[in-house]
Formats: structure tokens, C-alpha cells, sequence
């Protein structure tokens, strides 16, 4: 567990935010699943938990999902979504129940299945101070110490297909893959390579331009894209995996295959 | 800090660290049923219900408790015994020590599923590990259990 001296419930965002910026070793906490497993020497933990960012909206445009909402919350309140589907195989319920998507967010976890997930959707993150950033810029900018309110998904039609690949279930990924379409319009993004999820921007164009069928646009993103290797995979075999799931993913996704955002 | 908690009933008001974890405070305060099996937020053995959902009290941070109820398997102790003398029934005990975990995770299911498939049984419990006497038993003794519990609704 990481240590910490102070616990605070900020009354309004902008006490959370002063208090992060006072001291470098002051953190927020979300779920405290990584913080727990870790042995970080920190000053004043920042709980987020009574400033009522733990809902889900559902609206006519936009799924606005706030930071601490739980991944349990995301299977229960958008049941048969994409997002329902990304979350189910992390840990069991009762981490599910703790671990929020503020943290997956803010934490740019290159195993993350919702941050693939949510990459693949047209994802706004809301942030206290820079507002609102595109997830794909979110991702990969610096980290700022600014706080992440939620994210907000446009509700537009979008579908999207989930694949991932991992050793035992409950365990982490070895891969990640998110593909969606709106219309024509293709996105291929892969995640725990293990490193953060990237957008494969070729293989998207080729689908998006009709000039590739499934196995085409895999085998192009599997090559457009990096891959490492880890203790549960080698970047060969991440590249190699990362090609079967991607052309799963693209066969859902013909005629009116796929999940929703809701 | 100071922090105001219903456990099992009972109201407790403690000045607690800030960096301890909801596992360590409940078993200071006798709920030795709670178990540390990993560690890592895998194995589910340490599941207590927060305002009656379960959580990993291993990675719960303890403040965060205040103004919430929290219940182990100490407070459920009849509809425990009732799920136990199933697993029992069936085969499905041995050496125990993953069963607090597992039971209030059964009966968490309970009461937040209706009618479950073996699937969603097995979804549900995925985050239950340790388990030496099988899945098969256990799985036959919480089918058998919820049968039973649906009739006398």
C-alpha cells in the first residue's frame, strides 16, 4: 500500500485542484487498486468520491460518464454496450466494483480495455482545467496534475467490435483490440501492445476508403503498428495475434454487426 | 482521522490512519473471517459488502468507509451457515480458507442476479480463486441453494 499522511474530501473541484497543485505528492484516488499495490511515498490523498462525479448519463447525443463511476457501474447501467463487453473479463466483480474509469483514464494504462475501448468511439475526456481533449490526444499528452471529471461519447451510431486476447481469465491482456464504424468511416485501435492503445491510421483509412477487406486492413495495422514484449507475450507474437483479432473484429462490424455506446 | 461506520450492525466511531486499507481495520476489529489471500486485488478471498456491494477490502481505502455500512461474513452468519450446509452437502468444503470470500460473494450474487445462468454463476465468480474442492461441487451447491431459496420466495 502506498503510504499517505492526510486523506481529504475536497468540498468542490476547484478545493481538489489547489490541493493537488500545493504538494507534488499529493494524488487523487480513484479506486485505489493501483495505489494499494504499490509503495508510493505520498503526502495527502485526494478523494473524489462526495463531489457526485460517480454517475452515468445517458442522453440523446452524448453517454457522459463521470470519473468515478465504477467498471461495475459501466456493465450495469449500459448492459449489452461496448463498454459492458470491454470490462467483463477485468479481475472479478468485486474489483470491478472498486476500480473507476477516472483512474483508467488518467492512469493511460497500455493494458487498459476500456482506454482501447473508449478510443475507438468518438471520446471526449473532461478535464478540470485544459476542458475538454479528443481521448486520442488525452492519451497521449503529457500527464498534467489537472483532474479528469469523466469522458463524454458521442451517441451517434457508431458500432464497435471487442476482441482481446489474455492467458488465464481475470488476467491482463496480452492484447487489446477495438474496431468501430459509423457509416464508412473505419477505426482500427489496439491497445496493451503492451503499450498505450494506438489508432492504426492506415489500416482505418484502407477500410474507411473500401479498399481492403478484413484480413488486408489487420495485416496492415499489424504492420503499421509497434509491439513489445512483456511477461505474457513477445512483440512477434503480439504482432501476429494482434492480426486475428483485428480481422474478428472487422468481420462483426459488416452489415449491422457490433455493440453501441448504449 | 476520524471515521463513523456501521459494521455488522454496529455503530464503531475510530480515529484511523489515513493509508490503511478497510482489510486491516476489520480484522483488528474481530472480523478475523476476512482474509488476505494475495494481495494483489486477484483472488477475492478479502470480499466484504460496502452498503451491501462487494468489494476488495484488501485495496478499499479505509476513510473512504465513513459515513458507510460495511458487512463481513460475521453479520450474515444464518444465510451463511444456510449456503455452508450446501457446499457441505456437496462436497464443496475443505480446508475453508477461501470460503468467507467466496460466501459473500455468493450471496452478494443473490441478492444482484435473478434467475442466473450457470454462465453468469460463473462470471459472477470469477474473481473468486483459490477454491480446492472444485468448481463442479461448488457450482452444484449454489444451484441447489438458490433452487431452494426460490421456492420459499
Amino acid at each position: 500500500m502506498a503510504s499517505f499522511q492526510n486523506y481529504i474530501f475536497p468540498e468542490s473541484l476547484e478545493d481538489a485542484y489547489e490541493l493537488l497543485q500545493a504538494n507534488r505528492r499529493n494524488a487523487v484516488i480513484g479506486g485505489n487498486g493501483w495505489l494499494a499495490l504499490g509503495r508510493q511515498k505520498l503526502h495527502t490523498a485526494i478523494d473524489l468520491s462526495r463531489l457526485g462525479l460517480g454517475q452515468i448519463r445517458v442522453g440523446p447525443a452524448y453517454v457522459e460518464i463521470g470519473a468515478m463511476a465504477t467498471l461495475r457501474q459501466l456493465e450495469r447501467e449500459l448492459p449489452g454496450s461496448l463498454l459492458a463487453c470491454c470490462v467483463k473479463p477485468i479481475a472479478g466483480v468485486q474489483f470491478r466494483n472498486l476500480a473507476t474509469v477516472g483512474g483508467s483514464l488518467y492512469s493511460r494504462f497500455g493494458f487498459s480495455d476500456p482506454v482501447t475501448a473508449l478510443m475507438a468511439m468518438d471520446t471526449t475526456v473532461l478535464l478540470h482545467r485544459q476542458g475538454d481533449v479528443p481521448i486520442v490526444d488525452f492519451v497521449w499528452q503529457k500527464p498534467s496534475r489537472d483532474i479528469v471529471l469523466g469522458c463524454r461519447v458521442e451517441n451517434n451510431g457508431r458500432r464497435a467490435a471487442y476482441q482481446t486476447l489474455r492467458l488465464s481469465a481475470t488476467d491482463l491482456p496480452v492484447l487489446t483490440v477495438a474496431v468501430s464504424r459509423l457509416g464508412s468511416d473505419w477505426r482500427v485501435v489496439v491497445g496493451a501492445r503492451p503499450g498505450k492503445a494506438m489508432l492504426a491510421e492506415e489500416a482505418s483509412r484502407l477500410l474507411s476508403e473500401g479498399k481492403a477487406d478484413a484480413g488486408t486492413a489487420a495485416s496492415a495495422a499489424a504492420e503499421e503498428l509497434s509491439f513489445g514484449s512483456n511477461m505474457r507475450g513477445s512483440g512477434g507474437y503480439r504482432r501476429q495475434i494482434a492480426q486475428v483479432l483485428i480481422a474478428r473484429a472487422i468481420e462483426q462490424l459488416h452489415g449491422e454487426g457490433g455493440l453501441a455506446i448504449c | 482521522m476520524l471515521i463513523t461506520t456501521v459494521l455488522n450492525g454496529k455503530s464503531l466511531r475510530q480515529e484511523v490512519p489515513a493509508d490503511k486499507t478497510l482489510l486491516d481495520f476489520l480484522r483488528e476489529n474481530g472480523c478475523l473471517s476476512v482474509k488476505r489471500g494475495c494481495g494483489t486485488e486477484n483472488c477475492g478471498l478479502c470480499t466484504v459488502w460496502v452498503d451491501g456491494t462487494p468489494v476488495l477490502s484488501c485495496s478499499y481505502p479505509l476513510p473512504r468507509i465513513d459515513g458507510h455500512e460495511v458487512t463481513t461474513l460475521e453479520g450474515v452468519r444464518e444465510e451463511a451457515a444456510a449456503f455452508g450446509a450446501y457446499m457441505a452437502g456437496e462436497g464443496a468444503e475443505q480446508c475453508g480458507y477461501c470460503s468467507p470470500g467466496f460466501i459473500m460473494t455468493v450471496l452478494a450474487m443473490e441478492r444482484e442476479l435473478r434467475n442466473p445462468a450457470e454462465e453468469e454463476i460463473n462470471a459472477y465468480l470469477a474473481g473468486c480463486l483459490c477454491r480446492c474442492t472444485g468448481y463442479s461441487s461448488q457450482m452444484r451447491a449454489i444451484r441447489k441453494y438458490l433452487e431452494k431459496r426460490h421456492e420459499t420466495d
